[in-house]
C-alpha cells in the first residue's frame, strides 16, 4: 500500500536510498544536495540500513572510492551539485568507462563564476558526454521513481552503467510537496539482489580494472559504450513497465502533454514543466493548440521517439535552463537533432531562463507560447535564441 | 604466520607481478612491487596510480597482475583503495564475505606527494586498513622527467633544467613520510630496495597493524637519474649510506632509525654516478653542493634527534 506523504525532494531521494539499502555510499556535502546525504547518514546511524559510508574529503575522492567499491563489487551510491559534479568530471568518465552501475542523485545547481547556489541545469548538462545515463525530473514524486527505477536500468546485465538522477535545487529538493512513497519491500523487491560482475573481491579469479589501451582498441572500446547506450531505450521502458504495475505511475522516455493534435509546442526539462502545463491548459481553453514534451532519459536522447512526437508541429520553443555560451542551449542542440531527420520540420526557437534559480513564471510561458503561435501563423522567426525574464 | 624472510623460502613463493612488463631495463619500481608482494602473506588488492608502473604492466588485453588490481586515475589511488576496503568490510559485516583480505596502493611521487597529496590524506585520516607504498623516484618520470616535490635539491629535471642562470631545482625534498606519521597512523616508514630485509620487515610489520599504513620505498630511474641501469640497487644502497635516505621507522609514533651506516657516506658519492647532478660538480656550483651536503646533515640530525627523544 503506498502511503501519501509531504516531504521534500531530498526526503524523498534520500528514502529512495534506504528502501533500496546499498552496499556503499559516499557522503560529502554541497549545496543543495547536503541535506539528502545527511538524512541518509542519519539511517545509517540509526542502523536502518547496512550501508557503510566513505566520509570523503571531495568529490572527486566520493566518485573515486565509489568506482573502487562498484569494481570491488556491490551496491554503490552517492549524490552532488554543482562544483561537485565538476570535481567528479575526470571520474565520471572513469564510472562510466569501466561500466559501473554507480547510481548518483544530482541536485541541480549552477556553477561558478560567479558562486551561486541556486537551481539551473548547467551541472547536469554539461556531464551529458560522460558517458552516464541521466533521468531528469519534474517534482519530488519523479525524483523518488526515478532514482529506485535507476538501480533496475543501471544494474541490468546487458546495461551496466551509472545513472544520474536529475531534480531542481531547491525548487524540488526544499520544497514540501505531496507524494506517495512505496512499501520498503516493494521497493527491495522491485530493485532485486545485486548481480556482481567481475568484482575485485573475487579473490580466486583475479580481475585487473582500468588498463592502458592505446591506438590498438581504444576506438572499439568506445564503440562498445556508445552501442551499449543504444540498449538502454529499451530497458528503461521494460523497468518503467514494471514500475507502473507496482505504483501505478507511468513513466516513457519523455512525457506528452496534449502535444496530439498541439500545433505549437514547448520542450522544457525538470520543474519549470509543471508551471509551463497550467499555461499550456489556459491556451487549450482559449482555443489554442499548444502542447508539451518534458525529456525524462536525456542521455541516451531518443531522437526518433521525440522527432514522431513533434512531427505534426508547426512551431516548437526549447526552453533550456543552462547555456553552451556561444551556441544553443543543450537541449535546443538536441531537439533540432532530432527534428532534422523530419522531411517537414516545425520552425524552432530557443529560450534561455531561470539560471541561477532566476524564477520561472507562468508569464514566461505565456510570452513563449504567444511568440510561438505567431510563428506558427507568419511562418517567421525574429530571434532564434534569447534570454528570456532578464534585467536590461 | 608470516613466511620466514629468507632466500631459501622466499623463493618458494611466486611472484604476483609477472615477468613480460614493459617497465624499463633497471627501473626500481617493479623490483619494490615485486618485494612487497612476495612479504604479503594474505589475498592482497592492490590499487595504482597513473604512472610509469600502471601504464607499463596492464596494457590492452595484457596484464602483468595475478591479484586483483585497479588503476583509475593519477591523484586517487588512496581514495579508489578506501572504495574496494570499504566495500569489502561491508560485504564482511552481511556476513558475504569471509576471507581476510589486505589491500595495498602503489603510487609513484608525483601521484603520492603532490596531485594525490589530500586523496592520500584522506584515506590516512579515514582510518582505511591498508597499506600506502609510495615508490619514490623523485621526478614524474611517465610523462619525461618534470619536477616534483620529490625531487632532490639541486637535481636537473625538463621543468626545472640546469641551466647558466638556475642550476636545477632550488628546493629541499618535501619530507612526506613525516607527514604521513603527522596522521597518526600506526606505521610509517621508509624503505630502499637495497636493504631487501629491511623493506620487507616493514611491510610484514605493516600488514600487521589495522588502520592505514604508509611506506616510502626509493626506486631509482636510470632515465630521469640518468644513471647505468645496472646500478639501481648500488644507488640505492649509496642514497642510505649517505643518509639522503635514510632507513626508519616511526611505529605508534616512536621513530626508530633501522639502519645506521657504519660510515656516513659524502652525498656527492650518491650524486656523482647520476647525470641529473652533473651540473653541481661544475665550477661555480660549489655552494649548491655545500648546501645539498648540509640539507642531509640537518635531517639525519633531526631524524637521529627523533629517535632519542623517543618522538
Amino acid at each position: 500500500m503506498a502511503k501519501v506523504v509531504a516531504v521534500t525532494g531530498n526526503e524523498a531521494c534520500a528514502n529512495a536510498l534506504r528502501q533500496v539499502n546499498p552496499d556503499v555510499c559516499g557522503i560529502y556535502p554541497i549545496t543543495p544536495q547536503t541535506d539528502m546525504m545527511q538524512r541518509f547518514a542519519s539511517f545509517i546511524a540509526d542502523g536502518k540500513v547496512d550501508t557503510e559510508p566513505i566520509l570523503v574529503e571531495s568529490e572527486h575522492s566520493s566518485m573515486s572510492a565509489c568506482i573502487g567499491a562498484s569494481a570491488a563489487g556491490g551496491r554503490v551510491v552517492t549524490a552532488t551539485s554543482s562544483q561537485g559534479l565538476a570535481l567528479m568530471w575526470e571520474m565520471l568518465h572513469i564510472a562510466s568507462g569501466d561500466r559501473l552501475p554507480i547510481i548518483m542523485p544530482l541536485v541541480n545547481r549552477a556553477l561558478s563564476a560567479p558562486l551561486n547556489i541556486h537551481g539551473d541545469h548547467s551541472d547536469g548538462m554539461g556531464a551529458r558526454d560522460t558517458g552516464w545515463i541521466q533521468l531528469w525530473s519534474e517534482n519530488a514524486q519523479e525524483a523518488y521513481d526515478n532514482t529506485i527505477q535507476a538501480f533496475r536500468i543501471g544494474e541490468h546485465m546487458d546495461i551496466r552503467l551509472p545513472v544520474m538522477i536529475c531534480l531542481d535545487g531547491f525548487i524540488i529538493s526544499h520544497s514540501i510537496e505531496r507524494m506517495e512513497y512505496l512499501e520498503d519491500d516493494e521497493v527491495k523487491n522491485f530493485v532485486g539482489e545485486f548481480k556482481n560482475m567481475y568484482p575485485l573481491l573475487d579473490l580466486d579469479k583475479p580481475k585487473s580494472y582500468g588498463p592502458l589501451i592505446l591506438t590498438d582498441l581504444y576506438h572499439e572500446y568506445k564503440r562498445a559504450q556508445h552501442e551499449v547506450m543504444l540498449k538502454v531505450k529499451d530497458v528503461v521502458l521494460g523497468v518503467a513497465k514494471d514500475f507502473e504495475k507496482l505504483s501505478g505511475r507511468k513513466y516513457g522516455l519523455f512525457e506528452s502533454y496534449r502535444l496530439e493534435d498541439a500545433d505549437i509546442a514547448l520542450v522544457i526539462v525538470n520543474s519549470a514543466a509543471g508551471t509551463s502545463k497550467d499555461v499550456i491548459d489556459e491556451f487549450r481553453s482559449k482555443g489554442i493548440k499548444a502542447g508539451l514534451l518534458k525529456p525524462r532519459l536525456f542521455r541516451p536522447f531518443p531522437y526518433d521517439e521525440v522527432a514522431e512526437a513533434l512531427k505534426n508541429t508547426k512551431a516548437v520553443c526549447v526552453m533550456d535552463r543552462a547555456d553552451s555560451f556561444g551556441g544553443y542551449g543543450p537541449l535546443f542542440m538536441e531537439i533540432s537533432s532530432a527534428l532534422y531527420q523530419l522531411k517537414e520540420r516545425p520552425l524552432m526557437i530557443n529560450k534561455i531562463y531561470g539560471l541561477g534559480g532566476r524564477d520561472y513564471l507562468p508569464s514566461h510561458a505565456e510570452l513563449v507560447l504567444n511568440e510561438l503561435n505567431e510563428i506558427a501563423q507568419n511562418g517567421k522567426i525574429r530571434t532564434i535564441k534569447e534570454y528570456i525574464g532578464v534585467r536590461e | 604466520m608470516a613466511t620466514a624472510l629468507t632466500l631459501k623460502e622466499l623463493s618458494k613463493k611466486e611472484d604476483l607481478l609477472t615477468h613480460g612488463h614493459r617497465m624499463c631495463s633497471g627501473c626500481g619500481a617493479p623490483t619494490v612491487v615485486k618485494m612487497v608482494l612476495l612479504a604479503t602473506e594474505f589475498p592482497v588488492i592492490a590499487a595504482n596510480a597513473t604512472g610509469c608502473l600502471e601504464v607499463s604492466t596492464c596494457i590492452s588485453e595484457y596484464t602483468a597482475w595475478k591479484i586483483p588490481w585497479i588503476h583509475t586515475a593519477f591523484e586517487n589511488a588512496a581514495a579508489t583503495l578506501s572504495g574496494v576496503e570499504t566495500m569489502y568490510r561491508s560485504l564482511k559485516k552481511q556476513g558475504k564475505i569471509d576471507k581476510e583480505v589486505k589491500f595495498i596502493a602503489f603510487g609513484g611521487d608525483g601521484g603520492t606527494y603532490d596531485i594525490g597529496f589530500q586523496s592520500l590524506s584522506g584515506a590516512m585520516e579515514r582510518g582505511h586498513d591498508m597499506t600506502y607504498v609510495c615508490y619514490d623516484n623523485g621526478a614524474y618520470m611517465n610523462t619525461g622527467i618534470q619536477r616534483s616535490s620529490a625531487t632532490p635539491l639541486g637535481a636537473d629535471t625538463t621543468t626545472c633544467p640546469a641551466g647558466s642562470v638556475i642550476p636545477g631545482k632550488l628546493r629541499a625534498r618535501k619530507n612526506l613520510t613525516k607527514i604521513m606519521a603527522a596522521h597518526n597512523i600506526p606505521y610509517a616508514a621508509q624503505a630502499s630496495p637495497s636493504h631487501w630485509m629491511d623493506l620487507m620487515k616493514k611491510v610484514q610489520k605493516a600488514h600487521s597493524y589495522e588502520g592505514p599504513k604508509f611506506l616510502n620505498i626509493i626506486a631509482p630511474c636510470n632515465r630521469g637519474w640518468r644513471s647505468k641501469t645496472n646500478d639501481s640497487i648500488a644507488l640505492s644502497r649509496l642514497a642510505v649510506s649517505t643518509c639522503y635516505w635514510p632507513l626508519y621507522e616511526i611505529e605508534n609514533g616512536v621513530t626508530k632509525i633501522t639502519s645506521t651506516p657504519k660510515e656516513k657516506v659524502p652525498v656527492a658519492e650518491f650524486m656523482k654516478p647520476q647525470g641529473r647532478f652533473k651540473h653541481v660538480f661544475e665550477p661555480g656550483n660549489e655552494w649548491l653542493l655545500t648546501r645539498i651536503q648540509e640539507e642531509v646533515d640537518a635531517e639525519w640530525e633531526k631524524l637521529k634527534h627523533a629517535e632519542k627523544c623517543g618522538c
